[in-house]
């Protein structure tokens, strides 16, 4: 539809026109504004059913299961590992310079915990999940779109909201802030493991940062946008496979921006979440 | 029975389908004929409403099902038909029983525990026998239509609408869906639509043959009646030569 939307556009304009500079570049940019506004719009349309869908017909609970596995399950050594390592890191670094400046590593613990609850720990997952189970799941339906499965499930008494979509959504809904949260334990214990091996600080007084100064709200603050980064993954993915067109190419193709396009989202939105949660106080 | 009232449908400017008129009858098998890309498929895809037409009525059974637009109520129609797809379209993470029987989950109200029995059932009328755990990349492509026939039967349609049946099968096995899609007609008296463009499977399978040309039926006729037609385009189609009256585009832009 894009791409139709694309050529009636170039059908449109005139062959041999002589352009100036200025009509050209505004041209050009009415087109890109148009497809964004089309692809915006298609996406609110899939929200919208998906959101009809779910409230109107029964859970396909099996898929939902499948999808629960496949996204969270499944993604867990792999943001595990990704965690763990980037506490290791956080521990090293600040312990480094803390050390540099104060002759002593301190509060290595805060700077761990704090950065991977409220920021590292949600947006790390949500980045290792969109790459992981954001592609397949455009993988996936792109590939049924274009070989008509997408069809068959139509013509046998259901569709793809219902049978693809739905379940997905639950996977990435239920498991990312679940994974966030193994994510979040598993940083905190990677810089513990660096703070006591390497930085030689007493365990006590590791734990004794964190739980000095930690409090409800911080967990929530990363807990809460971890929510918003599970839909917009499920959204973009989706939305990328059920729009595939041209065979195989075009499963490369949507996979590619799934991933680029979930990606790059979560952090421009992880700005804005964080501004809205700190001026609702959760911070 | 199934009336098309002039049918038109387009995409983004380009008309497909011109303004069809046609009355299938309650078990006959009716074949669409016509050159590649000449709508055949889009027109099956009107009648099952996984296109939405643009004008013209549809009526299944006294219902006119062009403007139906309420899913729940399009599903209570499609339940009348079986759609074999012309890749078979076999769902990749299902087992071949779970394909077969995927359809009465939602079309009819059969519990769940007999619906391996009614796979098993609809794979033996295919000729299938010890597949049913098979997943399809595991599976030939004659066995794929096979399963995908036996899918499409299960919940006992009334219509079964063939998209190009024979198509990349070798001629045996090509001889061996045409006897099945016989089969079909004479043991649970389906009506079917299909659309082909291998001439001798067409002339093997219909009681009348449509001609599909720039969006319009050229002719509807017995197979024996388009044998011998007179029309030069339908003559020029069913005999296969390159010079006629059709011109086949050879370049796109053309």
């Amino acid at each position: 539809m894009i791409e139709d939307t694309r050529r009636n556009i170039m059908r449109q304009v005139p062959a041999r026109r002589k352009y100036t500079l200025l009509a050209g570049t505004l041209e050009i940019l009415g087109q890109k504004l148009l497809l964004l506004a089309e692809i915006l719009g298609r996406t609110a349309l899939l929200v919208r059913s998906t959101f009809f869908w779910f409230l109107k017909s029964s859970l396909e609970v099996r898929q939902s299961f499948i999808q629960c596995l496949k996204i969270g399950v499944q993604s867990l050594p792999v943001t595990a590992m990704t965690s763990f390592f980037t506490g290791m890191v956080l521990a090293l670094q600040s312990g480094m310079t803390s050390r540099d400046l104060f002759n002593e590593p301190i509060y290595v613990g805060t700077v761990v915990a704090f950065s991977m609850v409220k920021e590292l720990g949600p947006v790390l997952t949500a980045i290792v999940v969109a790459g992981r189970a954001g592609a397949a799941i455009a993988a996936e339906i792109g590939t049924m779109r274009v070989t008509e499965q997408i069809d068959a499930l139509n013509t046998l008494g259901t569709n793809p909201i219902r049978y693809l979509v739905i379940p997905r959504y639950i996977g990435c809904f239920f498991m990312l802030p679940l994974l966030t949260v193994f994510s979040n334990f598993s940083g905190v214990l990677g810089g513990f493991v660096v703070s006591v091996v390497r930085l030689n600080i007493p365990s006590t007084v590791y734990w004794d940062d964190i739980f000095t100064f930690m409090e409800n709200e911080q967990f929530f603050h990363g807990f809460l946008k971890s929510f918003v980064f599970a839909l917009t993954i499920a959204t973009v993915s989706c939305y990328k496979g059920l729009n595939t067109r041209g065979g195989a190419e075009g499963v490369g193709r949507s996979t590619t921006s799934a991933v680029v396009v979930s990606m790059v989202s979560i952090l421009i939105l992880d700005y804005f979440l964080t501004a809205i949660l700190v001026a609702f106080g959760i911070s | 029975m199934i009336e098309i009232q002039d049918l038109h449908k387009s995409f983004n400017s380009h008309a497909v389908l011109k303004g069809i008129d046609i009355v299938v009858k309650d078990g006959e098998t009716l074949s669409i004929i016509g050159g590649s890309g000449c709508g055949k498929s889009t027109f099956i895809k009107c009648i099952i409403r996984l296109h939405q037409p643009d004008r013209g009525r549809i009526v299944v059974d006294g219902q006119d099902i062009s403007e139906v637009r309420d899913e729940f109520e399009l599903a209570k129609v499609r339940r009348k038909f079986g759609y074999l797809f012309q890749e078979s379209a076999l769902f990749d993470s299902l087992s071949v029983a779970e394909n077969v029987a995927f359809g009465l989950k939602y079309l009819t109200d059969i519990p769940l525990n007999r619906h391996r029995r009614i796979a098993t059932e609809k794979l033996a009328l295919v000729g299938l026998k010890g597949v049913e755990d098979l997943r399809p990349s595991e599976l030939s492509g004659g066995m794929k239509k096979r399963v995908a026939l036996a899918r499409a039967i299960a919940a006992e349609p009334e219509y079964i609408l063939y998209d190009e049946p024979t198509t990349g099968l070798d001629p045996i096995m090509s001889e061996i869906i045409n006897e099945l899609i016989l089969d079909l007609k004479k043991k649970i008296g389906v009506t079917g639509i299909v659309v082909t463009h291998d001439m001798k499977s067409a002339f093997r399978i219909s009681d009348r043959i449509a001609m599909l040309h720039e969006g319009k039926f050229l002719e509807v006729d017995t197979p024996a009646g388009i044998k011998t037609t007179k029309n030069p385009y339908v003559r020029q189609f069913v005999e296969g030569l390159s010079q006629g009256p059709i011109q086949m585009k050879l370049r796109e832009l053309d």
